[in-house]
C-alpha cells in the first residue's frame, strides 16, 4: 500500500493518455512514471531524509511526490509564500534534504550545507532525460508519505504527518480506478503545499484524468483554460469562485464551457451568494463542497451535487439552509460532537467535531499522535449535525469567543450580519472585556455608498440573535484577511483591533 | 498458504494479474491465481505452470474481488488471464458503488 501504485496502475493501463500539462509542457502517465523512476534512484542515491518542493505548480510536481514515493522518502512541499526566516526555520527541520526549487525562491534563502538544491527547471530536464531502471517501491504502508507544515495561522508552523496508508485509504475509499474519460480533465488551481493540490494529484492519477495545472489563478485564465483544455473538472476554494463569478458579471466574455461537469469547492468557507449565483450560472454542472484538514488527508465529509440541487429548489428552510453545511461523513468516516468533557452530544447540539477512519492521521512530528485511546482525533472544528445527518461548521474551537462563560460561534453572529442588505463581508472575533472576560467584536465591509451606523448593525443582531450575540464592538474596514485558500484570519483581526 | 493482511501484494504465478489486499481477516490463507499459489512481489515467475481449467475467467486492472462474505477484498492492480481464489473460493467482482471523489 504505497502512492507509487495508483502510478504504475495508470500508467499500466494508460500509458500514452497525458497526465498532466501546464502552459506548452506535458507528460503522458507513461512518461510520468519513467521520470519518477528516474526522481527515485537520483533521491535513493542522496542520502536525504526528506524530499522538500519550493515551487509553484508544475509537471515536475507530481513527478516529485511519486519519485519519493519509489524511494521511500517522504516528500515536504512548502509555501513559496512564507518569508525567508519562516522558510528558514522549515528547511533546518527538513535538513538533510534535497530540495527541487524556482532559484528565484531560494536566492533569498539561507540554505543549510546539507540541504542540497535541485533548481526545478534541471531537475525537469534530469528525470526527462534520464532512462531509469523501474524499481519496486518497498516502503511499508505505515511509512510516512508526505509531511505538510500547517499553515500556522495560530502559532509556530506543526509538520503533519501523513502515512501511506492514511493517503491510501483516502483514495482507495473516495476514487474508482480509471474512472476519467479520455477527453475529461481537471484544472488544479491550488497549490502544491496544500493537501487539496496533493490529493489533487492522488485523485486524478488512480482516476487516470488530466491534469491541467493554472500555477497563479486569475478568473479570465481560468475560463480561457476550461475552454481551450475542455475542462470537466474542477477545484475551486471559495474566493476563487466568487472571482470567477464576479468576473462573468462584468459581462467581459461568453462563458461557454461545454466541457465542464462538476466544480468541487472547499479550503474556506463559501459564501451563500456565491454557491447561490453559481448554481444559476451553470445549472448543468455538479457542485460539491468538501470538508477536510490535513491530519485528515483531505475530505472527510461533502455535500453532494444531489444534495446541493434538493437545497437550491426547496421551500423548506431546513433543507434549503444545507447549502451553507458541509454534507454528510464520507462512509468510510466516522464523526462525532462532543462537549468540552468528551460527552456525545445530540442532533441539533453544537460543540467540537471528532472524527475516526483510516485516511485520519491526526499525527504531528514531535507531538506524537493526537488520537484518542479509541482512534478519535480532534478537529478542533467546532460544528453541529442537523437531523439528516448533514454538517454545520461553526469556525475553530480556538475563534470561539466565551462571553461571561457563555460560547459564542463567531459563525452564527456573522451570517446574520451577512444578510444585511448594506454588508458585503463580515468577521466576528474576540476582544478582551473588563466585565465578560471576552467580548464580541465585528469587522465589517460594507457595499459601496452604505453607510449604515453601528447601532443599526448591532440592533440587526439583537433582533434576531440572543443579546450576549449583539457585538459590543464595530469596525468598519476595507476588506478581511484571507489567506491564499480563502480561510479568515480573525487572528490578524484581534490583532488590529484589540479593543473597543 | 500466506500470511495476508491489508496492503499485502502479491502476484500470479502463471499470469500478470497482480493484486494488493484491501481488507481480510488476520491469518494464513491458500491465495491462488490461475490455480496455483500467488507469489510475493519480488520473487521471479518460473514460466513453468499454466493457468489451470476452470482458473481461467481473468482478472482486471482496478477493479475489486471480494469472497461471497465479502469479508475478504482485494484490488487488483494489473490485470491478468487467471482468476484468483482464497481458500478454495473463487473470487467475484465487488459491485461497485457510486464513491463520493470531491478532487
Amino acid at each position: 500500500m504505497n502512492l507509487a501504485m495508483l502510478l504504475e496502475m495508470a500508467a499500466e493501463t494508460f500509458p500514452d493518455r497525458v497526465a498532466v500539462k501546464s502552459g506548452d509542457r506535458q507528460l503522458t502517465y507513461g512518461q510520468l512514471l519513467a521520470a519518477a523512476h528516474a526522481a527515485a534512484h537520483h533521491f535513493k542515491a542522496s542520502n536525504a531524509r526528506y524530499v522538500g518542493l519550493l515551487d509553484v505548480s508544475s509537471p515536475i510536481v507530481p513527478v516529485a511526490i511519486f519519485g519519493a514515493a519509489f524511494a521511500g522518502i517522504p516528500y515536504v512541499p512548502m509555501n513559496y509564500r512564507l518569508t525567508p526566516p519562516e522558510l528558514d526555520e522549515l528547511l533546518a527541520r527538513i535538513a538533510p534534504a534535497v530540495l527541487i526549487a524556482d532559484p528565484e525562491y531560494t536566492a533569498r534563502l539561507t540554505i543549510p550545507q546539507d540541504v542540497a538544491v535541485f533548481p526545478a527547471d534541471r531537475f525537469a530536464a534530469h528525470v526527462m532525460n534520464t532512462v531509469a531502471e523501474p524499481l519496486i517501491a518497498t516502503a511499508d504502508p505505515g511509512e510516512v508519505a508526505i509531511q505538510l507544515f500547517t499553515s500556522g495561522t495560530t502559532g509556530k508552523p506543526k509538520a503533519a504527518v501523513l502515512r501511506h496508508e492514511n493517503l491510501m485509504s483516502y483514495i482507495l475509499g473516495t476514487v474508482e480506478f480509471a474512472a476519467a474519460a479520455e477527453e475529461d480533465a481537471i484544472l488544479i488551481t491550488v497549490p502544491p503545499y496544500h493537501i487539496a493540490g496533493i490529493s489533487a494529484v492522488l485523485s486524478s492519477t488512480y482516476a487516470c484524468r488530466r491534469m491541467v495545472q493554472l500555477p497563479n489563478f486569475d478568473a479570465r485564465e481560468w475560463l480561457r483554460l476550461c475552454g481551450q483544455e475542455h475542462v470537466s473538472n474542477a477545484f475551486l476554494v471559495p474566493t476563487m469562485l466568487g472571482r470567477v463569478i464576479d468576473h462573468l458579471e462584468t459581462g467581459a466574455e461568453a462563458a461557454e464551457l461545454p466541457a465542464l461537469r462538476a466544480i468541487a469547492y472547499g479550503g474556506g468557507k463559501m459564501p451563500l451568494p456565491v454557491i447561490d449565483k453559481a448554481l444559476k450560472r451553470w445549472p448543468h454542472v455538479d457542485f460539491t463542497n468538501a470538508y477536510g484538514l490535513t491530519e485528515t488527508s483531505s475530505t472527510i465529509a461533502l455535500l453532494s451535487p444531489d444534495d446541493h440541487r434538493a437545497a437550491a429548489a426547496s421551500s423548506d428552510p431546513a433543507i434549503r439552509k444545507r447549502l451553507g453545511s458541509v454534507g454528510r461523513p464520507l462512509e468510510t468516516i466516522e464523526l462525532q460532537i462532543r462537549d468540552e468533557t468528551g460527552k456525545v452530544l445530540e442532533t441539533g447540539q453544537s460543540g467540537l467535531i471528532f472524527v475516526r477512519g483510516g485516511q485520519v492521521s491526526g499525527e504531528y512530528l514531535g507531538l506524537g499522535s493526537q488520537l484518542d485511546s479509541d482512534g478519535w482525533f480532534p478537529t478542533k472544528d467546532r460544528g453541529y449535525l442537523d437531523d439528516g445527518g448533514y454538517l454545520f461548521l461553526e469556525g475553530r474551537d480556538d475563534d470561539v469567543i466565551v462571553r461571561g462563560g457563555e460560547n459564542i460561534s463567531p459563525g452564527e453572529v456573522e451570517d446574520v450580519l451577512l444578510d444585511h442588505p448594506d454588508v458585503i463581508d463580515a468577521a466576528v472575533f474576540s476582544i478582551a472585556d473588563d466585565q465578560w472576560g471576552e467580548a464580541v467584536a465585528a469587522a465589517i465591509v460594507l457595499r459601496e455608498h452604505k453607510n449604515p451606523s453601528v447601532a443599526e448593525l448591532q440592533d440587526w443582531v439583537r433582533s434576531r440573535l440572543r443579546s450576549s450575540r449583539v457585538p459590543a464592538a464595530v469596525h468598519f474596514t476595507g476588506q478581511l484577511p484571507y489567506n491564499e485558500t480563502g480561510k479568515l484570519l480573525r487572528r490578524v483581526l484581534r490583532q488590529q483591533f484589540p479593543a473597543r | 498458504m500466506k500470511a495476508l493482511k491489508a496492503g499485502t501484494r502479491l502476484k500470479s504465478a502463471v499470469c500478470d494479474t497482480e493484486v494488493m489486499v484491501i481488507k481480510v481477516p488476520a491469518g494464513e490463507y491458500d491465495i491462488r491465481c490461475g490455480g496455483a499459489e500467488m507469489l510475493d512481489m519480488a520473487t521471479a515467475r518460473d514460466g513453468a505452470g499454466s493457468i489451470a481449467a476452470g482458473h481461467d475467467s481473468g482478472t482486471l486492472v482496478g477493479k475489486r474481488y471480494v469472497d461471497s462474505q465479502e469479508k475478504v477484498e482485494m484490488l487488483c492492480t494489473k490485470g491478468g488471464a487467471g482468476a484468483v481464489s482464497i481458500n478454495g473460493e473463487m473470487l467475484a467482482v465487488k459491485q461497485a458503488k457510486a464513491l463520493p471523489s470531491s478532487d
